[in-house]
C-alpha cells in the first residue's frame, strides 16, 4: 500500500469510529536517513533508519486531539484513530479550529535525485575519505547526510498530495593546533557535494586560524561568513516571522515598517531545492518573501495562526506549530542585483581565513573589524527584542585595511538581530549564498556573507 | 515476535554477515504531551513508537542501522545492514576498537511509578492546564502556557556477549510559565522551571508540584518584572537557586565530563571539553564543597534507570570529589580508548537512534547551609533563579546563563525585584568561586538536551541546590 492508500484508509477509519461528520486530516511520511559522522578523522559512527510516520489530526463534536505513531499495520492504524477519537471526546472544546485546507491544486515539487535518496553507505564514505585526505594531515571531524523522504496528504474535505524530496550534506572542520577551520554544504545532489574541496577550504582556515590573540570585547564591524548567517536566518525564522509569536506580540516583526537595512531581501523558498510541496495541513508550500528591501512585509502562517491573524495559511504547518508556531524553515536572504564576485582559492587570492570571492569582496572594504567565519550556541535572552548571546566558532580574524591580519581567539557576544540588520546597518550582502544544512533534513538557510557595521562583542575566551 | 526474539535475530544477522560484536534495542515508546494557552487546550500529542536498532562491529567499525518492524525478515535485515553500514567504515579506518568488559546479564527492571500518567483522564489533565492558565491570565500574563509530557517506554536489549535485559520506564511531569509583554521586550516567570519539572516516576509528581497554586504569583512576578530595574552590571557575589545551578552543572560539568567529548568524537558539533584525561584524578576543578555524583540510581530521578543502553548495570560514582576531578561518564568503547574499567552512561533516544555517551544524574551532593542562611551571609550580592537563557562554548568553559527574576541582596537581606538577570565566567574559575552551598537538594530533570547527529534528545537528572559564588559578573546586555 502506497502513502497514499495509506492516508487514505487512515481518513476512511475515522469516517468508520467517529462517524461522517469527522474532521481528519492525515499525513503518512516514510523515510530514509543515512549519516556517516567522522571525528579524528576516521569514520567513527555510521548510522542509517528506515522511519515510517503516520500523523492523524482529527476534529469532532467542537474538539481536536492529534495522534501519530510508526506502526502502519492495519491494527496499527485502528488503535492510531480509536486513541485520537476516545482522545478528542475528553478534550476541553477547541474555540480557534481553523477547518480543513479545501481541496486545491499543488504546486509541483522539484525533481528528487534517486542516486541521492538511495546512496549506499561507501558513497557517503568516500565523501568523508576525500575531505579528510584533503585536509593534508590535519584532523577531521564532521558528517556526510543524505535522507529521502515521500509523504501523501488527505483530508476528509476530499483534499490530497503527494510529493517526494531528498537533500545531501556534507558539514565538516580541520583542526591545526587547537585552531578549528569549517566548511559546509547542503545540496539536492550527493554528487554535488565535492568532499576534496571541501575539506581543502576547512583545512585552509584552520591553518590560518593558529596561533589567536585575544581581542578586547566591544563593538566591531564584521563580515559574516555564510555559515554565521544563517544562524541569523534561523533566529529570525524561529522567533521572528513566527505567526504565532507576531500574534502574541513576542516577535519584533511589524509588517510595514522597515525594519531592515534596505540592503536586506529575505524570501522563504522551499521549492528552490528539493523539497514536499504541502504542509502538514496539505497547503501548498510556495515562495513567501517575509522582508522586501528592509521592509517586513509577512510572517508565517498555518491554517490556525492565520486565522487568528485574519490571515490565509502560508503553507507552514507543522507538527507542533499549534504550540511552537509556524516558522519559515528555507530561507533565503539576497542582496541588491549584481554579479558574483569572483576569487578566492585562485592563484592571486589563494585559499586562507578568506575561501570564496564573495566574502573576499566584503573584506576588502573593512578599514577594521573581524570576520566571523561561524556562531555557536546562541540563545535567546528576550524575544521580542531578539537579543541573543552565543560564541564564534571555527575562525575569527582581524580585518585592518582590507586585509585579514592575524586570528584571534573566540568571542561571545550579546547583539539584537535584528538591530545588527537594521536601516543602515548592513554595509554589504554577498552575491552568491551558500546553502546551509540545518540539524534537520529539508530545513535549510541559503546565505551569503554579510557586513555589517557593528556587532556587539560582550566577552573574551577568558572572560 | 517478542521484543527478545526480534533482536536475537538481528543480532545474529549481524555476526552472520561478519560482526565480531553486535547489539540490538527493541523499543515500543508511548509519549502524550498537552499544552494550554490563556485558558484554552492548545494541543493534545500521542505518539506511539516501536522499532528495532542493532549496532554492529567490525573489525574496529561501527554499523547502526534501525527499521520500524519487528519480523524476523526485517530484524535480520537490518542486522545485515548494520554490518555493511561498518564495513563501509572501514573506508577511513580509525585505531582499533575494543569494549571494556561486560557481565552477561539477563535482568528485567521497572522503574517505580505510583499513577501511571496515561492513566489518568484527559479531561482531568486538561482540566489542570486550563485553570492554572486561566488563573495566569486573569492575573495579568500576556500569554498564559501550561504544559506536560508523559513517555512510557518498553525496551528489550540484546547483545551477542548474550546480555538478555528487558526494561520499562515511565518519565513525566509538566510546569508553567506566565508572559508579560512590554514596550519593545518580554517578561517570563515559570514554575516550577522552564519547561517544568520530570522525573522517572507516575503522574503523582506532576501532582506534588501544585501548579494552580503558583499560577496567580508567577503572572504578577512577570508583569512586575516589566518595570522592575535593571540587573546592575558589574562583579559581584552571585547567589542561585537550585533550579539555575542544576542548568550550571549540566552545561559545565555534565557536559564536560562526556568522554566521548574528551576524545574528540564530537568536535564538529557538540564540541569537545576543556578537561584533559592525563589530569583525572589531580585536576582541580572547584572548590572543596564541590562533590558531583554520576548517578543513574536516584529513585525517581530523571536520569535513572536499571542498566544503560549497552546493557552495563546503573552504578553511582564520582564525577568531582571535594573539588577534584575523578570521574567521567563513559560508554564501554570510550572506555576502553581512555584505559578506563567501567562504561555505564549509555543511553539511546529511541529504536532509531544510536547509543552514545549521556548524562544520567549528574548533581551536587548537599552542601552545610541553607538559603536563608546564604542570604543572610551576604552583604552585597544578586540571587538569581530560574533559567531563561543558555549559552557556553564548545569546551564548555565561557558560559552566560540569563535568568528569569533576580533580586538585590544587600546586608544580609534580599532586596527588590531585578529583570533581566545575566552573569558570564569560565567553568573552573567559576566553580572554584562557590563558597557555600545549600543542603535543599532537589533533583532536577532536564527533558530536552540535545546531542549527536542525527540529533537526540536525552533526559537527565540534576541534584542541585542554592549555593553562593563570589565576584561573579553580572549584568551583561545588549
Amino acid at each position: 500500500m502506497n502513502e497514499l492508500d495509506l492516508a487514505a484508509r487512515v481518513v476512511e477509519l475515522v469516517r468508520k469510529l467517529a462517524g461522517p461528520a469527522a474532521e481528519a486530516e492525515v499525513v503518512v511520511t516514510r523515510s530514509d536517513l543515512a549519516l556517516t559522522r567522522f571525528a579524528n578523522s576516521f569514520i567513527h559512527q555510521n548510522v542509517a533508519e528506515s522511519g515510517v510516520g503516520v500523523r492523524l489530526r482529527l476534529h469532532a463534536g467542537g474538539r481536536t486531539a492529534t495522534g501519530s505513531g510508526s506502526v502502519a499495520t492495519p491494527d496499527g492504524l485502528t488503535a492510531l484513530v480509536e486513541r485520537a477519537v476516545a482522545a478528542a471526546r475528553l478534550c476541553p472544546p477547541d474555540r480557534a479550529w481553523p477547518g480543513l485546507a479545501p481541496p486545491s491544486p499543488v504546486p509541483s515539487a522539484p525533481a528528487w535525485d534517486e542516486a541521492t535518496a538511495f546512496a549506499e553507505p561507501g558513497e557517503r564514505a568516500e565523501r568523508v575519505r576525500a575531505f579528510v585526505a584533503a585536509t593534508g594531515g590535519l584532523e577531521a571531524a564532521g558528517y556526510c547526510r543524505t535522507a529521502y523522504r515521500v509523504a501523501a496528504f488527505a483530508n476528509s474535505a476530499g483534499h490530497s498530495a503527494h510529493g517526494g524530496s531528498a537533500e545531501a550534506a556534507l558539514d565538516g572542520i580541520a583542526r591545526a593546533g587547537g585552531a578549528d577551520g569549517v566548511a559546509r554544504l547542503c545540496a539536492d545532489r550527493l554528487a554535488d557535494l565535492d568532499g576534496a574541496a571541501l575539506g581543502a577550504r576547512a583545512a585552509a582556515k584552520a591553518r590560518a586560524a593558529a596561533d589567536p590573540v585575544e581581542l578586547p570585547p566591544g563593538r566591531y564591524e564584521v563580515v559574516l561568513e555564510p555559515a554565521a548567517v544563517a544562524d541569523l536566518l534561523h533566529n529570525f525564522a524561529l522567533w521572528g516571522f513566527n505567526g504565532k509569536r507576531y500574534a502574541e506580540r513576542q516577535s519584533f516583526a511589524e509588517p510595514g515598517v522597515a525594519q531592515f537595512d534596505p540592503a536586506v531581501t529575505l524570501v522563504d523558498d522551499p521549492l528552490a531545492a528539493s523539497g514536499l510541496p504541502f504542509d502538514d495541513e496539505g497547503t501548498a508550500r510556495r515562495a513567501l518573501t517575509l522582508v522586501d528591501a528592509g521592509t517586513t512585509v509577512a510572517v508565517a502562517h498555518d491554517r490556525r495562526s492565520g486565522a487568528e491573524a485574519g490571515a490565509a495559511s502560508t503553507g507552514h504547518a507543522s507538527p507542533g506549530a499549534a504550540t511552537f508556531g509556524p516558522m519559515p524553515t528555507n530561507l533565503h536572504l539576497s542582496g541588491p542585483d549584481g554579479p558574483p564576485a569572483t576569487g578566492g582559492g585562485t592563484a592571486e587570492t589563494p585559499l586562507g581565513p578568506v575561501v570564496d570571492g564573495e566574502t573576499a569582496a566584503l573584506v576588502a572594504g573593512v578599514e577594521r573589524g573581524l570576520l566571523v567565519s561561524d556562531l555557536w550556541y546562541t540563545r535567546v535572552l528576550d524575544s521580542k527584542s531578539l537579543v541573543i548571546t552565543g560564541l564564534t566558532r571555527n575562525g575569527v580574524w582581524l580585518v585592518e585595511g582590507g586585509v585579514p591580519v592575524r586570528a584571534v581567539r573566540d568571542l561571545r557576544f550579546t547583539e539584537s538581530y535584528p538591530r545588527a540588520l537594521g536601516p543602515g546597518a548592513v554595509l554589504g550582502v554577498g552575491r552568491r549564498p551558500v546553502r546551509q544544512p540545518d540539524r534537520f533534513d529539508g530545513v535549510w538557510w541559503d546565505a551569503p556573507a554579510l557586513r555589517l557595521a557593528a556587532w556587539n562583542f560582550t566577552g573574551g575566551a577568558s572572560g | 515476535m517478542t521484543g527478545f526474539d526480534a533482536a536475537s535475530a538481528a543480532v545474529q544477522a549481524a555476526l552472520d554477515a561478519g560482526a565480531r560484536y553486535a547489539d540490538a534495542r527493541v523499543m515500543h515508546r508511548r509519549y502524550e504531551s498537552m499544552s494550554a494557552r490563556n485558558g484554552d487546550v492548545e494541543e493534545l500529542t500521542q505518539d506511539e513508537s516501536l522499532g528495532l536498532g542493532v549496532r554492529a562491529l567490525v573489525g574496529s567499525s561501527w554499523g547502526f542501522h534501525a527499521v520500524p518492524e519487528l519480523s524476523d525478515s526485517a530484524a535480520r535485515d537490518a542486522g545485515r545492514r548494520a554490518a555493511r553500514i561498518a564495513a563501509a567504515s572501514a573506508r577511513v579506518p580509525g585505531p582499533p576498537i575494543d569494549l571494556v568488559p561486560a557481565e552477561p546479564t539477563t535482568a528485567s527492571w521497572a522503574s517505580a511509578c505510583e499513577v501511571d500518567p496515561l492513566g489518568v483522564a484527559l479531561s482531568d489533565k486538561g482540566d489542570l492546564l486550563v485553570g492554572a492558565t486561566a488563573t495566569m491570565a486573569a492575573h495579568g500574563a500576556d500569554v498564559a502556557e501550561g504544559l506536560y509530557q508523559v513517555w512510557d517506554t518498553t525496551k528489550w536489549f540484546v547483545s551477542s556477549e548474550g546480555h538478555r535485559i528487558d526494561q520499562r520506564i515511565r518519565e513525566c511531569g509538566g510546569g508553567i510559565s506566565a508572559t508579560s509583554v512590554g514596550d519593545g521586550e518580554t517578561q517570563r516567570r515559570s514554575y516550577p522551571s522552564y519547561r517544568g519539572q520530570y522525573g522517572t516516576t507516575g503522574w503523582e509528581l506532576v501532582t506534588s508540584l501544585d501548579l494552580p497554586a503558583h499560577a496567580a504569583r508567577i503572572a504578577e512576578e512577570s508583569r512586575a518584572l516589566l518595570t522592575a530595574p535593571e540587573c546592575p552590571a558589574g562583579e559581584t557575589d552571585l547567589i542561585l537557586g537550585g533550579e539555575q545551578l542544576a542548568l550550571q552543572i549540566h552545561e559545565s560539568v555534565g557536559h564536560a565530563i562526556e568522554l566521548d567529548r574528551i576524545l574528540g568524537w564530537e568536535a564538529a558539533f557538540a564540541g569537545t571539553s576543556w578537561l584533559d584525561l592525563a589530569r583525572l584524578g589531580t585536576l582541580r576543578y572547584g572548590s572543596e564543597l564541590m562533590n558531583v555524583t554520576i548517578d543513574p540510581t536516584i529513585p525517581g530521578a530523571l536520569g535513572s534507570f536499571g542498566y544503560d543502553d549497552e546493557g552495563s548495570p546503573a552504578v553511582r560514582r564520582d564525577a568531582v570529589r571535594e573539588g577534584r576531578w575523578v570521574g567521567v561518564l563513559a560508554g564501554r568503547d570510550s572506555a576502553a580508548v581512555a584505559g578506563l574499567d567501567h562504561g555505564g552512561s549509555v543511553r539511546a533516544d529511541g529504536w532509531a537512534r544510536l547509543p552514545m555517551v549521556r548524562m544520567t544524574n549528574v548533581g551536587l551532593e548537599p552542601g552545610p547551609h541553607t538559603l536563608d542562611e546564604i542570604v543572610a551571609a551576604t552583604d552585597d550580592g544578586v540571587l538569581m533563579d530560574v533559567n531563561r537563557s543558555w549559552s557556553i562554548d564548545d569546551k564548555r568553559l565561557n558560559f552566560q546563563f540569563g535568568c528569569e527574576i533576580g533580586w538585590e541582596v544587600k546586608r544580609g537581606r534580599r532586596g527588590r525585584m531585578l529583570r533581566n538577570p545575566t552573569y558570564t565566567g569560565i567553568g573552573p574559575l567559576f566553580w572554584r568561586s562557590m563558597d557555600m552551598l545549600s543542603s535543599e537538594t532537589v533533583a532536577w530533570g532536564t527533558p530536552n538536551c540535545g546531542k549527536g547527529q542525527p540529533g537526540q534528545v536525552g533526559h537527565t537528572g540534576h541534584p542541585a541546590a542554592p549555593a553562593r559564588f563570589r565576584n561573579v559578573r553580572v549584568g551583561v546586555r545588549a
